[in-house]
C-alpha cells in the first residue's frame, strides 16, 4: 500500500505490499465474507463515500466484484466503460481523472490495458486508486484473493507448493501471484514452454518446469491460467490441440494423479483447452469459491483504503 | 557594425591537437583574428573566460527539428535556439518530417528556415527512400547538389526492412560520395516493444525489444558496408554487443562510424521502474551493463561520436498511458553537461577526448570543411566558438529549455558544465547563457557563406 504526500492510500502493486499486510488484509477479508452470508449484506462502513469503477479494458467478474463490495460496504458507486465514457471520443485519462476528482469521489478503482496506468492515475487525481488490473502488470486483488481461497481451503500459506500454468508472459494475475506467494513464504512453479515466459522470470523468484507431470507430482495448488488464441497467431505455440496436450489439465492427467492438488483459474475458463470441461465440473467449487472470496477481499481492500482513520 | 569579441584567458582546445593551454581569442569580421597570450583589447566587446575552455562550436550529427509538418513540437527557430544554448553550431536533423525531407525542395526548406533564424547551421539530412517508405530509393544527387548539400541519409525510425534496398542504396551512396546513416534495428522482434527487454520490463509487464533486435540490425548493416565499400555511420547505439560488432568490424578496415546519445551512456532500464514516460526512447534505455559496454567504447574509440537524438514532444503527446507515448527525448539543451559530469568527471574520457566527439569527429564524419567548418581555433578560420566552464554546477529545470518540448528525464538533475557564450560566424548568439536577441535582416550575408551554394532565394520566401 503506497501512501501519498496528500495522505491517500493507494493499492497499486503487490511489489508495494509486505508480508504483514498482506496477512493482516486476509483476516480483515474473512470478517467481510461474514457479511456476505447475512440476509441482509450490508455494513455501513464506508457510507457518504464515493468510489468510481473506471474500466477502460472489458471485464465483467472484476467489475461486479468492485461494484457489489463497494455497495456491501455502503458506498456509493459510479462507473464508466470505454465506451461510457469520454475516453472513446478521445479525451485523455488524464483528463478523464480530473473530471472524477472534480466530482468529489473517494476512490478510483481502474482497470487498463496499458502496464502503469493505475501509478500515473495516482499522479493526477485528489483521492485513493486501485488497481483492478493494468496491462501485463499487475492485479493485486486477483492475487489477494486467491491467496484467500488457498488459506481457507488448505490452511495455510507458508511452504505451500504453488505449480501456475499456462501464458505467464502476458499474465498480470501471474506476476501479482508471484510476488504475493514469494511474501507469504510459499513455493512458486512456472509451467510453461519457454516462449510463453517473460525474460529472467527467474529472477522474481521462481523454478520453471516444461513439463506439467512433474508440476503436478510436486504442487499443492494448481493455478491455470486462461489460454488465448491469439497467442498461436504470435507463434507463441503451434496450436490449442497441441497446448492442450502438453499442458492442459486432461481427465486421463487428473484421474491418474494420486494426490490432487487444489485447482484454481482466475476466470473466464476455456473448457477443452487449459481444462478438460469434465475436470472443470469437479473443481468448479473452488473457482466459483474465488469469485465469492474476491468480493470479501475488495471490501477488505477499500475498507483498509477509505475506512477508519485514514481517507 | 562589427567591433569584434575578445575572449580573455580560457583554455583552448583545438583540434588536431587537443588541449592548447590558455591564451586570448580575438574574433572580428566573422573569423577568429587572432589566437594569442595576452591581446589587448582595443574596443571589442570583451568576455572574461578565466577558468573556462574556449572549444569549438559543437555539431549534432541527429536531431529532429520537426518542420515541416510538426511545428508544434519544434520548428527550426526554436530548435536552434535551443542548439545555440546548449553550445552548438551546426545540427544535422532527421528527415522524418511531414513532408519527408527526401528531395531537394523539402531539403532547401529546411537549410534555408536554419539560414533565416541565423543562429547555428541546420544541415538535413536526407531520405533514403522516398516518403521514407522503404521501397524506392530518394534522389540522393539531387539533395546532394542542391543548397543544403545534403550528405547523410537516413530513414531513420523506419529502418529498411528490405536489405536488397539497403544494398543498393549503399551502392548508390558510395557512387555519390555520400554517407548512410543507419538506426539499425530488426523491426519484427521489437514490434510493439516500449522499454529494453530484461528483467525491468517483466517486472514492469511492458512489452520488450531486445538488445538482439538492434544487434541483428547493426550486423546486417555492417555487412552490407563491407560489402558495398559505402561509408556507414551507426545511429544510437545501446547495446553491448552493437560496440562489439562495431568494434570487430573497424578492426578489420570497414569504413564505419558510430555515436551514442546522453541518455543511454546517462542511464539504465532500472529506471523504469517509475513508468515515467520521458525515459521511453527508441533505441530505449538498455540495462547497467549495456550502459558499462557503451563506456568502455567510448574510452577506446569505438564510438567515435556524442549526438543527442533529439526527439522533442508536445506534453500531451508524453503525459499518457507509457503504451500511448511517444518515443524520444530532447537533448540540445543538457548534452554538453551530461557529458561533463557522466563522462569526463568519472574520468571515462579526458575533457579533450569528450569535445573531440562532439567536434572534430562529427565535423569529419560530416565533411565539414566542405562547409567552412573546422574544429579548430586558428587565425583566420570562421569564428563558431562556444565558451564553458566546465566547474559550475546548475540544476537542469526545463522550463527554461528554448526547445519548445519539455521531455527530458534529466529535469531537477544537478550537472557540471555550463555553456556560457556561443559565438556563431563572428557573432555573439549567447551571452552569459542567455540567447542574444538581435535586430531583424542582419543576416542576409550570411546566405553565401556556404562556398558553392548560388543562393537565389529572395528574403521571407518560405517563411
Amino acid at each position: 500500500m503506497n501512501e501519498d504526500v496528500n495522505g491517500h492510500r493507494h493499492l497499486l502493486a503487490i511489489a508495494d505490499v509486505d508480508r504483514d499486510f498482506i496477512i493482516s488484509l486476509l483476516d480483515s477479508a474473512r470478517s467481510f465474507a461474514e457479511v456476505s452470508t447475512r440476509p441482509i449484506k450490508k455494513v455501513p462502513a464506508l457510507r457518504g463515500r464515493t468510489i468510481a469503477n473506471l474500466f477502460l479494458e472489458p471485464s465483467t467478474r472484476t467489475r461486479i466484484s468492485f461494484e457489489l463490495a463497494a455497495k456491501r460496504l455502503s458506498a456509493d458507486v459510479i462507473s464508466f466503460s470505454r465506451t461510457t465514457s469520454s475516453i472513446s471520443k478521445g479525451e485523455s485519462l488524464k483528463d478523464t481523472a480530473k473530471t472524477l476528482v472534480a466530482m468529489g469521489v473517494d476512490a478510483v478503482v481502474i482497470r487498463h490495458s496499458s502496464a502503469g496506468a493505475p501509478k500515473m492515475l495516482t499522479g493526477w487525481v485528489d483521492c485513493s486508486v486501485v488497481n483492478a488490473g493494468d496491462g501485463m502488470h499487475e492485479h493485486p486483488t486477483q492475487a489477494l484473493l486467491d491467496l484467500f481461497t488457498m488459506r481457507e481451503r488448505l490452511g495455510h500459506l507458508e511452504g505451500l507448493k504453488v505449480a501456475i500454468v499456462g501464458d505467464i508472459d502476458h499474465s498480470r494475475v501471474a506476476r501479482s501471484n508471484i510476488q504475493a506467494l514469494n511474501k507469504v513464504g510459499a513455493e512458486v512453479l512456472l509451467v510453461a514452454p519457454r516462449s510463453l515466459l517473460p525474460e529472467r522470470i527467474e529472477e522474481m523468484g521462481v523454478d520453471i518446469t516444461g513439463s506439467l507431470e512433474q508440476a503436478l507430482e510436486w504442487c499443492d495448488v494448481l493455478y491455470l491460467l486462461r489460454i488465448q488464441l491469439e497467442r498461436v497467431e504470435e507463434s507463441r505455440f503451434p496450436s490449442l490441440r497441441e497446448y492442450t496436450l502438453q499442458y492442459g489439465l486432461t481427465k486421463p492427467r487428473w484421474q491418474n494423479l494420486k494426490r490432487k492438488p487444489l485447482v484454481m483459474h482466475p476466470g473466464p475458463m476455456n473448457r477443452g483447452v487449459e481444462i478438460e470441461s469434465s475436470v472443470a465440473d469437479e473443481v468448479e467449487s473452488v473457482i466459483t469459491g474465488q469469485v465469492t472470496a474476491g468480493v470479501a477481499v475488495r471490501m477488505a481492500v477499500l475498507y483498509e483504503l477509505l475506512g477508519g482513520s485514514h481517507g | 557594425m562589427d567591433e569584434g569579441i575578445l575572449i580573455k584567458g580560457g583554455r583552448i582546445i583545438s583540434f588536431p591537437g587537443g588541449l592548447r593551454g590558455e591564451a586570448d581569442v580575438l574574433v572580428r569580421g566573422g573569423v577568429i583574428s587572432r589566437v594569442e597570450r595576452g591581446i589587448m583589447p582595443s574596443g571589442e566587446e570583451v568576455i572574461d573566460a578565466s577558468g573556462c575552455l574556449v572549444t569549438p562550436g559543437l555539431v549534432d550529427l541527429h536531431a529532429h527539428l520537426r518542420e515541416p509538418g510538426m511545428e508544434y513540437k519544434e520548428d527550426v527557430a526554436s530548435g536552434s535556439r535551443a542548439a545555440v544554448c546548449g553550445g552548438y553550431s551546426a545540427v544535422f536533423c532527421m528527415p522524418n518530417t511531414e513532408p519527408a525531407i527526401d528531395n531537394s525542395s523539402v531539403a532547401e526548406y529546411v537549410f534555408d528556415r536554419g539560414v533565416d533564424e541565423g543562429l547555428c547551421m541546420v544541415l538535413p539530412h536526407g531520405a533514403i527512400t522516398q516518403g521514407r517508405r522503404g521501397e524506392a530509393l530518394a534522389p540522393m544527387g539531387e539533395m546532394g547538389s542542391c543548397r543544403a548539400h545534403v550528405m547523410g541519409f537516413s530513414d531513420d525510425g523506419n529502418p529498411l526492412v528490405d536489405s536488397e534496398i539497403m544494398r543498393r542504396a549503399m551502392e548508390y551512396a558510395r557512387s555519390m560520395g555520400a554517407l548512410i546513416i543507419s538506426h539499425s534495428e530488426e523491426k519484427s522482434l521489437s514490434a510493439g516493444g516500449q522499454m529494453n527487454e530484461g528483467y525491468y520490463s517483466t517486472f514492469l509487464g511492458l512489452r520488450g525489444m531486445p538488445a538482439e533486435s538492434e544487434q541483428i540490425g547493426v550486423y546486417r548493416d555492417l555487412c552490407l558496408a563491407e560489402k558495398t565499400g559505402a561509408r556507414l555511420h551507426l545511429a544510437h547505439l545501446s547495446t553491448a554487443g552493437s560496440v562489439e560488432l562495431v568494434r570487430t568490424f573497424k578492426r578489420r578496415g570497414i569504413p564505419v562510424t558510430c555515436e551514442v546519445t546522453p541518455h543511454h551512456f546517462s542511464l539504465n532500464d532500472s529506471e523504469l521502474l517509475s513508468y515515467d514516460t520521458s525515459l521511453k526512447m527508441n533505441p530505449p534505455l538498455r540495462s547497467a551493463a549495456n550502459v558499462e559496454a557503451l563506456l568502455e567504447g567510448l574510452a577506446d574509440g569505438t564510438i567515435d561520436a556524442i549526438a543527442t537524438d533529439h526527439a522533442p514532444h508536445a506534453l500531451h503527446e508524453k503525459e499518457t498511458e507509457f503504451d500511448a507515448a511517444e518515443f524520444g527525448v530532447v537533448g540540445l539543451e543538457t548534452c554538453l553537461a551530461l557529458v561533463v559530469t557522466k563522462l569526463v568527471e568519472t574520468g571515462v574520457l579526458s575533457i579533450e577526448d569528450a569535445i573531440s566527439k562532439l567536434t572534430a569527429v562529427p565535423a569529419r564524419i560530416m565533411e565539414m570543411e566542405r562547409r567552412d567548418y573546422r574544429a579548430r581555433i586558428q587565425e583566420g578560420d570562421p569564428a563558431n566558438l562556444v565558451v564553458v566552464n566546465p566547474e559550475i554546477e546548475w540544476t537542469i529545470d526545463p522550463l527554461v529549455f528554448k526547445s519548445r518540448s519539455r521531455n527530458t528525464p534529466f529535469a531537477g538533475w544537478k550537472v557540471r558544465g555550463k555553456v556560457l557564450h556561443t559565438i556563431f560566424r563572428g557573432r555573439m548568439v549567447v551571452q552569459d547563457g542567455e540567447l542574444v536577441m538581435r535586430p531583424p535582416g542582419v543576416n542576409e550575408e550570411d546566405k553565401t557563406i556556404v562556398p558553392t551554394a548560388a543562393s537565389g532565394r529572395g528574403a521571407g520566401e518560405g517563411g
